[in-house]
């Protein structure tokens, strides 16, 4: 018997997985691709909880995260090819030039 | 009630466990690779088929309308993007394996392992029911119904994305935006550039052999040494400006007079 408690697990895990990603790589289009990866475990659990409930509001809420994560998508890789063109470089530890 | 997409009956609930555990296996998997990956488009196409095993686990959960949109928007748009920005970008970019700051993955993993224990703790805790009674909302009038709440009870949510639609449009735009510092070139002046730069002439195209004819074989010169001007920048792999521009060798002394002088 799969359960929404089961969707719910598999989010929890991929959830976790883009926030290692996040961490760890530093690439910035990778580390763009892990908050993808997160927002996508978020709708899951969303849409599962819908289930649970038996309302829709909880893929309405879903289909809201995907227009969000959408235009972050399009705002945060036109920020990436603006800082490519200035310092040849994707990644996250080359701008870092307001460091203290 | 009509037909649904979501299964009924006990042989449908023995698929619906197997497909379960198999889009569970494979997403997992995709995901861990991502992070993995050495190179960008790796993490991109691995990215992908996490989200496909998303969108079938929508229309497990009764969401057609979401898995729908989850491929048209997600790995549709949003993964064309990542490309997209990636050939830009480069290719070739791979992360550096040093650590700027020293134990960044080991502490990073082992706050994920925390993250997850506690999340799981959280998750084991709470109540979480089975599934409700299967109805018309997860199966035939999921868009009837997704539209009327959309438009009545989220009607101002979604008003305001359309303004964070437009916002994003025009930042985009700004953000992209290339300011032109010098007049545009015209064909009089590319050509006196050509002339002067030493090589009027097209660059010479990669090698064609009986064997290998791919662009990025290297063409043979007379004398058998190969022409390093043929092979694409891209593709050699080299980092840009480790070697004159191929378009304008540096004066008579570049790479292009040498060749040249070995005729």
């Amino acid at each position: 018997m799969v359960t929404p408690a089961h969707f719910v697990a598999l989010s929890v895990i991929l959830f976790v997985i883009g926030a290692v990603g996040v961490l760890v790589r530093r690439n910035a289009i990778v580390v763009f691709m892990s908050v993808e990866l997160m927002l996508n475990a978020a709708n899951l659990a969303f849409v599962a909880f819908a289930r649970m409930h038996g309302g829709l509001d909880g893929q309405v809420i879903a289909f809201f995260v995907m227009v969000v994560a959408a235009a972050e998508v399009v705002v945060g890789l036109a920020i990436l090819t603006a800082i490519f063109r200035s310092r040849r470089s994707a990644s996250v530890d080359d701008a870092n030039l307001m460091k203290y | 009630m009509s037909a649904s997409i979501v299964l009924a009956g006990p042989a449908a609930e023995t698929t619906r466990i197997v497909a379960f555990w198999i889009l569970a296996i494979i997403a997992v998997g995709a995901a861990v690779g991502m992070v993995l990956a050495r190179k960008a488009v790796h993490c991109a196409i691995l990215l992908a088929v996490v989200m496909l095993c998303l969108a079938i686990l929508y229309l497990m959960l009764g969401a057609p309308f979401l898995a729908l949109v989850q491929i048209i928007v997600y790995t549709g748009a949003v993964l064309m993007l990542f490309l997209f920005v990636l050939m830009i970008v480069g290719i070739s970019a791979a992360d550096s394996v040093i650590e700027t700051i020293r134990g960044q993955r080991l502490w990073a993993t082992l706050g994920g392992i925390a993250m997850l224990v506690l999340l799981s703790l959280v998750i084991g805790h709470a109540v979480i029911g089975p599934a409700a009674p299967n109805s018309a909302k997860f199966g035939n009038a999921n868009v009837t119904t997704l539209a009327h709440l959309i438009f009545t009870t989220y009607l101002y949510p979604f008003e305001i994305t359309s303004a964070l639609l437009i916002t994003a449009a025009v930042g985009a735009m700004v953000l992209a935006h290339r300011e032109r510092l010098k007049p545009r070139p015209t064909q009089r002046d590319l050509a006196a550039e050509r002339i002067a730069s030493g090589r009027p002439t097209p660059l010479p195209g990669p090698g064609t052999y009986a064997q290998h004819n791919a662009v990025d074989m290297p063409a043979l010169l007379p004398d058998g040494t190969q022409s390093e001007l043929s092979v694409s920048e891209v593709l050699s792999g080299r980092p840009e400006g480790a070697r004159p521009p191929a378009a304008l060798p540096g004066g008579s002394g570049g790479s292009a007079g040498q060749e040249a002088g070995d005729q």
